[in-house]
């Protein structure tokens, strides 16, 4: 079991620290690495709280520590990827309403060029 | 510029993409059988010859900066037409597979039938028209999920031969499916309580390109659409619910 919490805690500071650089690097933008930041500090405080980790395994049913410790970070992770699928989701419908404003927007001007001549 | 002119405006709009080897006679066809009606290609990001020809057959070419797919390419038309004030739509493809002989039949009906949409139907008669066996197994499928969904059969509801009116324009404009629009859209309009009407209508098969629907892409057509027409159902629903047990009305 400590192997696998030193695993997870190691794997938790790589994502902070990922995660802080692209921050600083302007690869991710600061709002969408809160997420990723909260997540990753939740994993490395759990792995590192072995008598924690152990109350919230009893809580769940859960025998195995380790086993809560995968679950909890399991749905992080996956409620995570929906709160990404609805930002993508935003982000597509807002570039194909651009993408069709700008169109109309080049033809009036294009036909207004047109008229002028 | 394209101009509405009259109570009975009528745009003809021809969603393109990679069609340069028929979108010219596609145009050339609407004008010979439609003449004086403006003619406008939404090209949806081609890479090839689909704009030099589509002007040069004498369209006007609504360009899109990127690829959208098809709900969004003629989505596009829609928003532009209803902008310039067009009383009526027709939408006909660019791959030459709709006959624009029949382009007055599905306008006479918009004009005198005062439903939102008219849709050219392949199978209202035995005309000739054909579809492989699997695409027609899907056609009946879908016939049987929307019967009870619309309150009326449609036979051809993957039609993309389709004219509407100003308020399924101005619907449409707001809330239009972006891949697979045909069924869906049926749905979104059945959401307003709109009206639809079949027309009978000749299909060509595929002359040049390849249709966007593969034989790989068929079970995710399936499941897209079944989806895509679940949530608009829960859609209005919801909205019948919150009316206090009346149906929507047109425009609502």
């Amino acid at each position: 079991m400590e192997q696998l919490l030193n695993v997870t805690g190691g794997l938790s500071l790589l994502l902070l620290t990922l995660v802080l650089v692209s921050v600083r690097r302007a690869h991710i933008r600061v709002e969408y690495s809160f997420s990723w930041l909260i997540a990753a500090g939740a994993l490395l405080a759990l792995s590192r709280n072995g008598a924690f980790l152990q109350r919230i395994a009893r809580l769940l049913g859960i025998q195995d520590a380790p086993v809560a410790l995968l679950l909890i970070a399991a749905s992080v992770f996956l409620l995570m990827f929906f709160r990404f699928s609805v930002i993508i989701s935003h982000l597509r419908d807002d570039n194909i309403a651009l993408a069709q404003r700008l169109a109309i927007l080049e033809y009036h001007i294009h036909s207004a060029g047109n008229d002028g001549h | 510029m394209i101009r509405a002119a009259g109570a009975d405006s009528l745009l003809v709009i021809v969603p393109a993409f990679n069609e340069e080897a028929a979108v010219g006679e596609v145009v050339r066809s609407i004008q010979q059988f439609v003449p004086g009606v403006p003619v406008l290609v939404i090209d949806d990001g081609s890479g090839d010859g689909t704009v030099a020809n589509a002007r040069l057959a004498g369209a006007e070419v609504l360009l899109l900066p990127h690829h959208l797919g098809l709900g969004g390419c003629v989505q596009a038309g829609y928003k532009l037409a209803f902008e310039l004030g067009f009383q009526y739509v027709i939408r006909v493809d660019g791959d030459g597979q709709h006959d624009a002989r029949d382009i007055p039949r599905i306008f006479e009906k918009l004009k005198t039938s005062g439903c939102e949409m008219v849709i050219g139907s392949r199978f209202l008669t035995n005309n000739g028209s054909r579809t492989g066996a699997v695409r027609a197994l899907g056609i009946h499928f879908f016939r049987l999920v929307l019967r009870p969904i619309l309150g009326k059969a449609v036979h051809d509801p993957t039609s993309g031969f389709v004219g509407v009116n100003r308020s399924a324009l101005e619907v449409f404009g707001k809330s239009f499916p972006l891949e697979y629009p045909e069924i869906e859209a049926l749905v979104v309009l059945q959401r307003r309580r709109f009206r639809f009407e079949e027309v009978p209508c000749k299909m060509r098969p595929r002359t040049t390109g390849r249709s966007s629907i593969t034989a790989l892409k068929s079970l995710y057509y399936i499941a897209h659409v079944l989806l895509g027409v679940f949530v608009n159902v829960l859609k209005y629903e919801r909205r019948w619910h919150r009316r206090g047990g009346g149906p929507a009305r047109p425009g609502g």
